[in-house]
């Protein structure tokens, strides 16, 4: 069975660790605050200017001075400062966040990211997606594992790219395969989701990967 | 000195002309100069560039200026929430430059500092690097990036005093700060004047030197673009 949303946010919630400052992406990655783990110090930045971001106001107490990086009304934490973006970009260019976690259209066996447009069709721009992958230490894309049925694990990206060689995991609703960007050597398939097989993984996957020997098949 | 004018407009009294380039505050609709956009949609300047995260939505913020067409190329990282955008951006009508978000912000930020360029490793490898001088320092690539400046400046503030002084709130901070220092000339928006000493000194983000010219903005409409609430827990 494949993963659902809020079981690939809680497998990504496991490359939290704690006193980690991370910034969490808009969609799935957003998901992934439900599932950090109960006593675990976890600090999240949105890049519009805030550090400590609490969870969704109670209805009627919305801010609109307050919001997050998704323009999505959010409150504030005993641990919240607020900041220029361009200390934020300090933060975040400057390799103060532990983890990004974020969506991709398009990921690569050396960890190429694509995410920002699609020439033509969609102009949306990159936000902060290009100064996070640049910047933060650890890197984690969330996404489905195919998009209409084509792969959106490639040897190399179709769309403009977010990146290069910036992806550590990634984490679709079918598997989660590392990537060694610093020693370069690819991409290592290192877990199945319940009831995936190798080759249903390998029938998916345009972008060559290594099996891990220790290869897990888990349920989330 | 008392920087504060009557009202939005003679705030932008003769410093707005045809082709300028203009700074707006704002991230989304959070923290932007509402009031000051919509007197420079009623004042007809226009062939500007604007540069701003955003381009506003809609029948707001700078979707006002898009709507009359106004603004003839944008400077943003993300236009994700404006179909008026996209429609005259993909028809040719609007030129954009695509920066990364941080990139932009320490543009503007080094605009106002002097600087007038710097090196990053945002966008390296990708088309933002593309015709842009690079570098290599300590191993790893890094790409040159312009100082950006402004005719005019337009920025929101939660407070300001009659020196200039500006403390913005919560997360409407965002571009405002830096903005405010790369404009030659600053106008700010404040929903709450005050006189010179009332604001602690420890406390001002924008120091007075840097905005020339301030108005009162006190029932400024603060839209939400998206409400996201949890349930209250019944006890």
């Amino acid at each position: 069975m494949a993963w659902t949303r809020d079981q690939m946010a809680a497998r990504a919630a496991k490359e939290l660790r704690d006193g980690f400052y991370v910034n969490l992406g808009i969609g799935i990655p957003t998901l992934v605050s439900n599932f950090i783990p109960s006593g675990m110090n976890v600090q999240l930045q949105s890049e519009n200017g805030m550090l400590g971001m609490g969870p969704f106001p109670f209805e009627g107490e919305e801010d609109a001075d307050l919001i997050n990086a998704g323009k999505q009304t959010v409150t504030e934490l005993q641990t919240t400062s607020y900041f220029s973006s361009a200390d934020s970009f300090g933060m975040i260019r400057g390799g103060h966040i532990d983890l990004a976690i974020l969506g991709a259209m398009e990921v690569t066996e050396r960890g190429d990211l694509a995410n920002w447009m699609i020439p033509g069709k969609m102009v949306k721009g990159m936000g902060g997606a290009m100064d996070l992958v640049a910047g933060v230490k650890r890197v984690v894309v969330v996404m489905e594992h195919t998009a209409k049925g084509q792969p959106k694990l490639l040897h190399k990206c179709t769309l403009p790219l977010t990146g290069t060689a910036v992806i550590d995991l990634v984490i679709t609703d079918l598997a989660v395969f590392s990537i060694d960007t610093a020693g370069g050597t690819g991409m290592t398939l290192v877990e199945l989701a319940d009831g995936v097989t190798l080759d249903e993984i390998k029938d998916k996957t345009e972008a060559s990967f290594k099996v891990a020997p220790d290869l897990k098949t888990k349920a989330a | 000195m008392n920087k504060i004018f009557p009202d939005a407009r003679s705030a932008l009294a003769g410093i707005l002309k045809d082709g300028m380039t203009l700074m707006a505050g704002g991230f989304g609709l959070c923290g932007i100069p509402q009031i000051l956009i919509a007197a420079i949609r009623d004042l007809k300047v226009k062939d500007l560039t604007v540069i701003s995260n955003n381009a506003g939505v809609d029948g707001a913020g700078l979707g006002l200026l898009l709507e009359t067409r106004q603004i003839r190329k944008m400077i943003s990282s993300y236009v994700g929430e404006n179909k008026l955008f996209e429609r005259q951006y993909l028809s040719g009508e609007l030129e954009l430059e695509f920066n990364p978000q941080g990139t932009l912000a320490e543009r503007i930020r080094a605009g106002g500092a002097g600087i007038p360029a710097f090196f990053t490793k945002t966008g390296v490898g990708t088309i933002i690097a593309d015709g842009k001088e690079l570098r290599d320092f300590d191993g790893a690539t890094y790409v040159m990036e312009r100082g950006l400046v402004a005719d005019v400046a337009i920025v929101h503030a939660y407070k300001g005093d009659t020196e200039g002084n500006l403390v913005y709130r919560k997360t409407a901070r965002n571009f405002n700060p830096m903005m405010a220092t790369a404009g030659k000339v600053t106008v700010a928006e404040v929903e709450h004047v005050v006189a010179a000493g009332d604001i602690d000194p420890e406390a001002i983000h924008t120091p007075g030197i840097f905005v020339q010219r301030i108005v009162h903005a006190p029932n400024a409409a603060k839209p939400i673009e998206k409400r996201t609430t949890r349930p209250r827990i019944a006890a």
